[in-house]
C-alpha cells in the first residue's frame, strides 16, 4: 500500500471504554483507555447497565483524547473501527452508535470488528514479524478460544469452552477463597505464594471434543474441597488453593494448544486476551513452544485486556480486503468468530 | 440555523432536518427493528434526498430522556458522535417536553406520559401560554393513580380540559377513563408519539434561552438509577440511589 492508512478505533464491549489511532494496523499512536472497574468491584462483577452507562458519559473525551494523543485531527483519519460483538449488548452499542455518527459525519469508511479478532490482531502490534498462519489461544473473561488463523480475517475455531471462560472461573474461585473481584489478577499474584501440586484438582476434559474446555468441573472441585475443609476444620492455605487451581487451568489450556500445534503444523503461536496477563500461562506456554522449537508471542499486558488498540489493528486487514459496513451496524452479543 | 434533530427514546424512531420556522426533512419509523440499526440510516436517508452536508448542520438536538435506556443511548451516543466529529453543541431536549410541542400552542393541560413498567410512568404536565410551553409539573417518573389525582386537581383548580398522549396513555386508557373527572381527548395518532419535529421545536426554543451543551457534556437524563444500584441501596439504606455511581 502506498499510502499510510490511520483508523480510529473504538472499543466498548464490556467496562472499559477505549479509543486508538493505530497506522496500517501494526503501528500504535495512541491507545486510551477508561476502566470502570472501580464501580463494578462494589458489585463483586460487572453490571451490564452500569456499563453502558459509564460509556456514554465518557466516550466522547477517551475519543478526543485518543485523537490528541495521536496528534491528529479526524482530518487525517481514513477509516473508523468499532467492537460490535460479542460483548453486553448496551455496552456494545454506545460504541457503535457513535463510531456510525463519526462515519456518518466525515462521511469515512466504517468497519465493524470482531471482539475476539480484535484480541488475536493484538499480537501484529508488537511482533511485526508475525503472519498469519499460525495458533492463537484467546482466554478472557468471556471467552476461552483455541483459533486456527489461516490468514488476516480468516479463523478457524479448533476448541471453545463448553461452559466457563477460563476468566470467568478465575473469577468465581477467587470470590470462594475470599480474593474478591477482579480474580485474574488476584490469584496470579497469590499463586506465587502458594504450592501448585499441594492440591490435584482435575482437569477438565470434554468428550469427543479433543480441544474444547470445561472449567466449571474444576470451579466444583475447588468449592467441594473448600467445603470439605470447613467440615472437618482443617485450615485452608488460600495460596496453595490459588496455585492448584491455577495449574490445573493452565495445563489444560497449554495440553490443548500443543496438541493443537502437532496436529496444525503451527510454527507460531500466539496467546491473546485478558487471561494472557497471567504469567504461570505465559511461563508455562513460552516452554512448551521452545520445547516444540517454534516461536511463542503475547502481547503485553496493556494489550492482553480490552482496548482499541488491537480493534484498529483488525479494522486495518478488513479495510485492506475492502470490507465495509453500513450505517444499519448493529451491535451483535453472541456473534461467532469468522462471522459477518 | 440548521439543525438535526434525533429522538429514539421510545418504539418510534425518529430524525429530522429542521431550520427555525421550516422542518426540510423528517423520518418516523415506529417498527420491530431497532434503532441501532434504523436510526442512522434514516439520518443518512433524509440528508441524501435534500443534497444535506453534515458540516452545514450547527447543532445537534435529541431527545435525552426520559425513555428506553439502550434507545436513550443510542440517539445519545449518535448525537455525541456528530457532535465530536463536526464540532458542534449538542441540545439536550426532555422528551416529555417534545412531546408537548406536538400541541404547540395548546391552552389545555398537556399531559404526555411514557410507560415506565413497575407500575409507574413518567408524566410531565405542561401548557402554552401563546408560543411559551409551561412546565405545570416537570418530567418525572409517578404512579398513575398520583399522576391521576394531580390531573383531576389541576383541571377542578384551572377549569381547563387535557390531553393525554404517549405510550402510557395507551397503556393506561381505560384506568384514566374511569379515574379522571375532568374533560379529557385522547391523542389522535399522528399526534401521539414522539417525533423528531417536535424535538426540533423545542430545541430551537431552548436553543433561545442559552440552554445548549457541549457534545462530551451531554448524557442521557434516565430519571432511573439502575436495577444494581436500586437492590444496593436498598441492602445498604446509608447509600443514597445513585450515589454508588460516584
Amino acid at each position: 500500500m502506498d499510502k499510510d492508512v490511520r483508523i480510529l478505533a473504538i472499543e466498548s464491549s464490556c467496562d472499559e471504554t477505549a479509543a486508538a489511532v493505530v497506522v496500517n494496523g501494526r503501528e500504535v499512536l495512541s491507545n486510551i483507555i477508561s476502566s470502570q472497574i472501580d464501580i463494578h468491584t462494589l458489585y463483586g462483577g460487572v453490571v451490564p447497565e452500569i456499563a453502558s452507562r459509564k460509556h456514554i458519559e465518557r466516550i466522547n473525551q477517551v475519543i478526543r483524547e485518543a485523537l490528541t494523543a495521536a496528534g491528529v485531527t479526524l482530518d487525517d483519519i481514513d477509516a473508523v473501527g468499532v467492537t460490535y460483538g460479542p460483548g453486553l449488548v448496551g455496552a456494545l452499542l454506545v460504541g457503535v452508535a457513535e463510531a456510525k455518527a463519526i462515519a456518518w459525519a466525515r462521511q469515512l469508511p466504517l468497519i465493524g470488528v470482531h471482539h475476539i479478532e480484535g484480541h488475536i490482531s493484538a499480537n501484529y502490534i508488537e511482533h511485526r514479524e508475525l503472519e498469519p498462519p499460525f495458533g492463537c489461544l484467546v482466554v478472557s473473561g468471556g471467552h476461552t478460544h483455541l483459533v486456527r488463523v489461516r490468514d488476516y480475517g480468516e479463523y478457524e475455531i479448533l476448541g471453545r469452552t463448553c461452559d466457563d471462560a477460563a476468566g470467568e472461573a478465575f473469577d468465581k474461585v477467587a470470590r470462594a477463597i475470599g480474593l474478591g473481584y477482579p480474580g485474574g489478577p488476584k490469584i496470579d499474584r497469590v499463586s506465587r505464594e502458594g504450592d501448585p501440586s499441594a492440591i490435584d484438582f482435575p482437569r477438565g476434559k470434554v468428550r469427543g471434543s479433543e480441544y474444547d474446555f470445561s472449567f466449571s468441573g474444576l470451579k466444583s472441585a475447588v468449592l467441594n474441597y473448600l467445603n470439605e475443609c470447613r467440615m472437618k476444620g482443617i485450615p485452608v492455605r488460600t495460596a496453595d488453593v490459588a496455585a492448584s487451581f491455577q495449574k490445573a487451568v493452565v495445563d489444560v489450556l497449554v495440553e490443548h494448544s500443543m496438541h493443537a500445534v502437532e496436529e496444525y503444523g503451527f510454527r507460531e503461536f500466539a496467546i491473546a486476551g485478558g487471561v494472557a496477563s497471567n504469567s504461570a500461562l505465559r511461563l508455562a506456554m513460552e516452554e512448551a513452544c521452545a520445547k516444540k522449537g517454534i516461536s511463542f508471542y503475547r502481547p503485553s499486558p496493556v494489550l492482553c485486556t480490552d482496548n482499541a488498540a488491537m480493534i484498529g489493528a483488525a479494522a486495518y486487514y478488513e479495510y485492506r480486503k475492502g470490507i465495509r459496513s453500513d450505517y444499519s451496524l448493529n451491535a451483535i452479543p453472541n456473534l461467532q468468530l469468522g462471522e459477518r | 440555523m440548521k439543525i438535526l434533530a434525533i429522538d429514539s427514546s421510545g418504539m418510534p424512531a425518529s430524525a429530522a432536518v429542521a431550520e427555525e420556522g421550516r422542518i426540510l426533512a423528517e423520518y418516523t419509523v415506529c417498527f420491530k427493528k431497532t434503532h441501532s440499526q434504523t436510526l442512522l440510516p434514516m439520518i443518512d436517508a433524509i440528508s441524501r434526498m435534500i443534497d444535506l452536508d453534515p458540516a452545514s448542520l450547527d447543532a445537534v438536538a435529541v431527545a435525552g430522556g426520559p425513555g428506553s435506556f439502550t434507545g436513550l443511548r443510542i440517539g445519545s451516543a449518535t448525537a455525541k458522535g456528530i457532535g465530536l466529529a463536526l464540532d458542534r453543541p449538542l441540545v439536550h431536549v426532555p422528551t416529555l417536553e417534545a412531546m408537548a410541542c406536538n400541541f404547540f400552542g395548546s391552552s389545555r393541560i398537556l399531559c404526555p406520559m411514557m410507560d415506565a413498567r413497575r407500575s409507574q410512568v413518567f408524566a410531565g404536565i405542561y401548557s402554552f401560554r401563546n408560543e411559551t410551553l409551561d412546565i405545570l409539573t416537570d418530567q418525572r417518573p409517578v404512579r398513575i393513580e398520583d399522576l391521576v389525582k394531580e390531573l383531576n386537581a389541576l383541571a377542578a383548580e384551572t377549569g381547563r380540559s387535557l390531553i393525554l398522549l404517549g405510550d402510557g396513555a395507551d397503556v393506561y386508557r381505560s384506568y384514566l377513563e374511569e379515574n379522571l373527572t375532568a374533560g379529557y381527548l385522547f391523542a389522535p395518532p399522528n399526534l401521539n408519539a414522539q417525533r423528531a419535529s417536535s424535538v426540533a421545536v423545542r430545541a430551537f426554543q431552548l436553543i433561545r434561552e442559552g440552554k445548549i451543551q457541549t457534545a462530551e457534556q451531554h448524557c442521557p437524563d434516565y430519571l432511573r438509577v439502575s436495577q444494581a444500584e436500586r437492590v444496593r441501596a436498598e441492602k445498604e439504606p446509608s447509600l443514597k440511589p445513585g450515589s454508588a455511581a460516584e
